[in-house]
């Protein structure tokens, strides 16, 4: 499924849209874009979504962000600076997966074979100032948000 | 007193000696950048693995500088926090080992009170209270700080720190990563009429920051207008004028708002010319007087860590025998020692 996006405002609601199509189970989910694309946009819009009301940092340089909303657990990964995928293991991820939370993965390639497969798979390419949004569901939970997002516009 | 200051929050190993009465005697540095060069950021592993080859080395080299013994030693200071949670753990194991193995009282740190207090290491200190703008690849933060330990938080970056905005779109730029400094060069050569960025969060009250849509703003110029060397130049102006003016008008709102008469500008980016030009001119205009650590103390160094740990094991802290890192440590929940 594609969706264009010609702003800022409908990227966030984009984010809170897929929140909502998520439900309460965990997710993980993988979020594919360049530099700029608005990759931390939708996971801004999909933690306000869920009724985050604070600040939503880049974790560029701490590599993960935990948010805690209401009885749900978020984390927010930034794989950028990561050199080699095996470095996550020295991040913890496996005490961070044995929890039933959503993951939410920028530059998850750095990742590679140390990250369990998504639920979803999130393109989001350059149309000159507007932006393509992809959703690729990987499993059958993955199909069900994707669907839900699609259905519930 | 002489208080031995240990640094691994980050990828730079610092070790300082900080005598009470004498000033600063000894500071040592080691950077991991050729180390983490290769691969384009920083390995959290190899990052602690270096800190564990060279903390001590780092502090037999100061030691001798400061022409120090063990029995000259009054305490031992180490960065507790906030940073990459192995880094952490080696000064704080080597640091806490020490000044038990020397009979001697233990300070954690907060790797960002270091940083706020790394101008009194200089000949002309600021006096409390100043206003602090903090501006690194990690952080952007405005703090009011009325003595050790009183910390006010009046504003930070509700996204990517200034830093962390330069080095991004420096990347996007071509200019690798990271590329803050590459940047800053290229755009000297910038037109700055060319293009016009927005002033994030500069038309509503408050002083918060946000970075983030200026790197938006950057790939949308050079996706609309192509990338050839003069367009790079000119997006680069653009860009660097855009954070320039925005802390400016952020820290001059902070003088504003507190009425204080002193700004301490400190982090990788304060070593910015045009930044230091623009909060030179902003402070003139305000009747403010500004301030900067010298160059090597504006980054992470062990230096700011012995002077905060100095003030704090001469107030009577000591931490037990434990020791612990705190990678999430907020600033303002610190106390005066």
């Amino acid at each position: 499924m594609e969706i264009l996006i010609p702003h800022e405002d409908e990227m966030l609601a984009l984010g809170a849209r897929l929140a909502q199509a998520c439900g309460h189970s965990g997710a993980i989910i993988f979020l594919h874009g360049e530099l700029g694309a608005g990759k931390t946009t939708l996971v801004r819009g999909f933690l306000r979504g869920l009724g985050h009301a604070g600040k939503v940092k880049s974790p560029t340089y701490t590599l993960v962000e935990p948010y805690e909303i209401g009885q749900r657990h978020i984390y927010h990964f930034d794989l950028y600076r990561l050199a080699g995928p095996q470095e996550l293991e020295y991040l913890g991820i496996r005490d961070f997966l044995e929890k039933n939370a959503i993951f939410l993965v920028e530059w998850p390639e750095r990742g590679a074979h140390y990250l369990p497969p998504p639920d979803i798979e999130v393109h989001i390419d350059y149309a000159g100032s507007e932006r393509v949004v992809r959703f690729e569901p990987r499993t059958v939970a993955g199909k069900n948000a994707v669907l839900q997002l699609g259905s519930n516009p | 007193m002489r208080v031995v200051g240990i640094e691994t929050s980050c990828d730079e190993t610092g070790v300082a000696i900080y005598d009470s009465a004498r000033g600063l005697l000894a500071h040592a540095l080691h950077s991991q950048v050729a180390l983490h060069a290769e691969y384009g950021g920083v390995v959290p592993e190899l990052a602690s693995r270096d800190h564990v080859r060279k903390v001590l080395p780092l502090l037999r080299q100061v030691m001798n500088q400061a022409d120090t013994r063990p029995d000259d030693i009054g305490g031992v200071a180490y960065t507790a926090g906030p940073g990459l949670a192995g880094a952490l753990l080696v000064g704080a194991a080597v640091g806490r080992s020490l000044a038990w193995a020397w009979g001697v009282p233990a300070v954690a740190v907060h790797h960002m009170e270091g940083h706020l207090l790394a101008p009194m290491l200089e000949d002309d200190p600021p006096a409390f209270p100043f206003v602090a703008l903090l501006v690194s690849g990690g952080h952007t933060q405005l703090v009011r700080v009325d003595g050790v330990g009183r910390y006010t938080i009046l504003g930070e970056s509700l996204d990517d720190a200034a830093g962390e905005a330069f080095d991004k779109t420096a990347k996007l730029l071509g200019l690798g990563y990271p590329g803050g400094p590459a940047l800053a060069r290229l755009a000297q050569r910038g037109d700055p009429k060319r293009f016009h960025f927005p002033r994030p969060m500069t038309n509503r009250p408050g002083l918060d920051f946000s970075f983030s849509g200026l790197k938006t703003f950057a790939v949308n110029s050079l996706q609309m207008q192509g990338g050839d060397d003069q367009t790079r130049a000119d997006i680069a102006r653009a860009f660097q004028d855009a954070v320039v003016d925005t802390l400016a008008i952020k820290c001059r709102r902070a003088l504003q708002q507190t009425g204080l008469e002193r700004l301490v500008v400190s982090g990788g980016v304060s070593a910015n010319t045009a930044l230091r030009e623009r909060l030179g001119r902003i402070a003139g205009e305000e009747g403010a007087q500004v301030f900067y650590p010298r160059l090597e103390f504006c980054t992470d160094n062990g230096a700011m860590i012995a002077y905060a740990g100095c003030r704090r094991v001469q107030a009577g802290q000591a931490e037990p025998l434990a020791f612990f890192a705190t990678p999430r440590w907020p600033l303002d929940v610190l106390a005066p020692p």
